[in-house]
């Protein structure tokens, strides 16, 4: 399990190395460094201090250590815009859009994990083609199309569900949050619904496929021979066996609704990461880019590590086929 | 079947596909919108009521109109006009070109890129390979819009960095097909004899080897210019992808955002239904396909 665990952890460093040194590439090598992390109404003085501070007088490796170094000790630069470091800025913008992606992939999970499990039990009847079908409309949506169009509904046309912003934030047990209020609930579902629908067909399908892999199996021919109702089998040995590639996918993708996020954010103008990072992108504040790409890659890796090692413990298969 | 029996194998294969496609008529369905926007995305200026970039046509008096107005000279906006007079039928035409033209295009460099490093992987193996499987592992680990995002926040907008982009988040993908193909093949005897021959190895690879890996890689070829369209329009409606004077079906939407509070539906809901009709026919009629060429779920 250790020497497990010891190789991922290499190998999540080795993707990291390589994330920073695109990143840093990108700003250093084919950009201009002074240009895009040196605001334009700096003084000369300020210009040096920074040129110093970033060690841009120096070799390009030398450069890739000090920036290597620096975001080590969480100094990624101060934006140009809030005056403030970058890092400050994402952590305050981050609950946001955790909220926001938690909410989505509860959606997702409590929706496409029955949905899939009627289509498989079922394959090929009409409630199962109506199903795939839709799982493919639901895969065909773009994203942000369908947050427009879901705005255009509920909030232009019918007045249910406010289009914008967070709403009033409650606090709960020291965490602030808008699933608290009800306010905050209703401005949460539209962005929630809009950032869930992709993952929501990708469930059903996971899900479908599984029960149609799982069932024709011996232990459930056994489970049945033994007598065990068939509502047993499904839900308890069945289901069991599912979640194992469901909770894989659900963790890579976890990841991705963090980077989808900035889609849904800039659509419905959720103060998170994603908005900040569109905002910045437009306001050429680029040590905010910077910084938002290293913490959101650092995110999704910290992710897979967590999955890959939550797989190892359930399936036990990933462990010793690894060793031998 | 008999009838079919002396063809060689790939055209088999294709027969198959074509017969599967058929014998649904969702995919059928789905097929035959995809050629229908294929051809009108050819044809486009010949179909368009007017040239929506000649500045000279548009009319600012005629600007925002709802669908089924009339202009003054005499032209009917079935699908009403945007912000600058400009007729969205014809804007939408024009977007599906645009649209498609990129999709297509990255799709096919990354089908190439991909087969290429693929088929290189399958036939040294060793180190090589170990190396090419660990960048595809890599970048099939990274979503899609998280490494497109990446390179286009530093890079910038502009056409051929959105091409760019599509490339590098696609080519694993197919390299990782034609690599699972090619191994499969690699141990069969046609290949030995090749080799006892002293055929080359580009001639090996090209000629022998890549035409028997090829009908998986045309499947996932469809579905990834699906989503390399979505992608695109995604990253476009972000600002970061095509520039204004490229407008894709994306930019389209973009445009509608803006104006989608004060009750003008038309700008953004008709150029997203064209997108979305376009996605879903491919995405449809390729599943279809992947259906008939993974036996192990079973044939209906």
């Amino acid at each position: 399990m250790s020497v497990f665990v010891i190789r991922r952890l290499m190998q999540s460093i080795a993707v990291l190395v390589v994330t920073a040194l695109i990143v840093f590439l990108g700003v250093y090598a084919i950009g201009d460094p002074i240009e895009m992390l040196i605001s334009h109404d700096a003084s000369p003085a300020e210009r040096a201090q920074v040129i110093l501070s970033l060690g841009l007088d120096r070799p390009l490796w030398q450069q890739f250590f000090t920036f290597c170094w620096n975001a080590l000790h969480g100094d990624l630069g101060r934006s140009f815009v809030f005056n403030k470091p970058t890092i400050t800025l994402i952590f305050e913008r981050l609950p946001a859009t955790l909220e926001l992606t938690l909410t989505g992939l509860v959606f997702a999970l409590a929706l496409g994990i029955p949905l899939g499990l009627i289509s498989g039990l079922k394959p090929n009847s009409v409630t199962d083609e109506a199903i795939m079908t839709g799982s493919i409309l639901g895969f065909s949506l773009p994203g942000f199309w369908q947050g427009m169009m879901l705005i255009m509904i509920f909030s232009v046309w019918l007045g249910w569900l406010p289009s914008t912003g967070r709403g009033e934030m409650g606090s709960f047990l020291g965490i602030h949050s808008s699933l608290f209020t009800l306010d905050g609930l209703k401005h949460l579902i539209l962005p929630a619904i809009n950032l869930s629908l992709f993952k929501l067909s990708l469930v059903i399908r996971l899900t479908r496929t599984g029960v149609r892999e799982t069932m024709p199996l011996d232990f459930v021919k056994f489970a049945r021979a033994k007598g065990i109702s068939e509502r047993r089998i499904v839900f308890v040995h069945v289901l069991k066996n599912i979640l194992i590639p469901l909770i894989t996918v659900i963790g890579m993708e976890l990841g991705s609704m963090l980077a989808f996020a900035v889609v849904t954010e800039t659509i419905f103008a959720w103060p998170g990461i994603g908005k900040l990072l569109i905002d910045s992108i437009m306001r050429l504040d680029r040590p905010v880019v910077v910084a938002y790409l290293l913490v959101i890659v650092s995110l999704f890796i910290l992710i897979n590590f967590a999955v890959d090692i939550l797989y190892s413990l359930i399936d036990p298969r990933v462990r010793l086929g690894d060793q031998s | 079947m008999s009838a079919l029996s002396f063809l060689s194998r790939e055209d088999a294969l294709s027969a198959r596909l074509l017969r599967g496609i058929a014998s649904s008529p969702k995919a059928l369905f789905g097929g035959i919108i995809c050629l229908i926007l294929l051809l009108t995305a050819v044809l486009g200026p010949l179909l368009t009521p007017q040239n929506p970039y000649d500045l000279a046509v548009l009319d600012i008096l005629d600007a925002k109109l709802p669908p089924g107005s009339q202009s003054m000279d005499g032209l009917t906006y079935w699908l009403g006009t945007d912000g600058q007079g400009r007729d969205m039928l014809s804007a939408m035409i024009y977007g599906l070109r645009t649209s498609l033209g990129v999709g297509l295009f990255s799709g096919i460099v990354a089908l190439i890129v991909g087969t290429v490093l693929g088929l290189i992987a399958a036939y040294y193996g060793g180190r090589i390979d170990a190396l090419i499987m660990r960048v595809v592992d890599l970048m099939l680990g990274l979503p899609t819009i998280l490494v497109a995002l990446m390179l286009l926040a530093l890079l910038g907008q502009g056409l051929w960095k959105v091409v760019f982009a599509l490339v590098l988040v696609q080519w694993a993908t197919f390299a990782r097909a034609v690599r699972s193909a090619a191994l499969v093949e690699k141990n069969k005897d046609y290949i030995e004899a090749a080799v006892t021959l002293g055929i080359s190895t580009p001639r090996i690879l090209l000629g022998h080897l890549l035409p028997n890996c090829l009908p998986p890689l045309i499947v996932i070829g469809m579905l990834q210019v699906a989503n390399a369209i979505s992608a695109e329009a995604t990253l476009s409606f972000l600002g970061i992808g095509l520039p204004i004077t490229q407008p894709s079906l994306g930019l389209l939407i973009a445009n509608g955002y803006q104006v989608l509070m004060s009750g003008e539906y038309w700008i953004s809901v008709y150029p997203g239904l064209l997108l979305l009709t376009l996605v879903f026919s491919i995405n449809i009629t390729g599943d279809r396909c992947r259906e008939i060429l993974n036996p192990r779920l079973g044939e209906r």
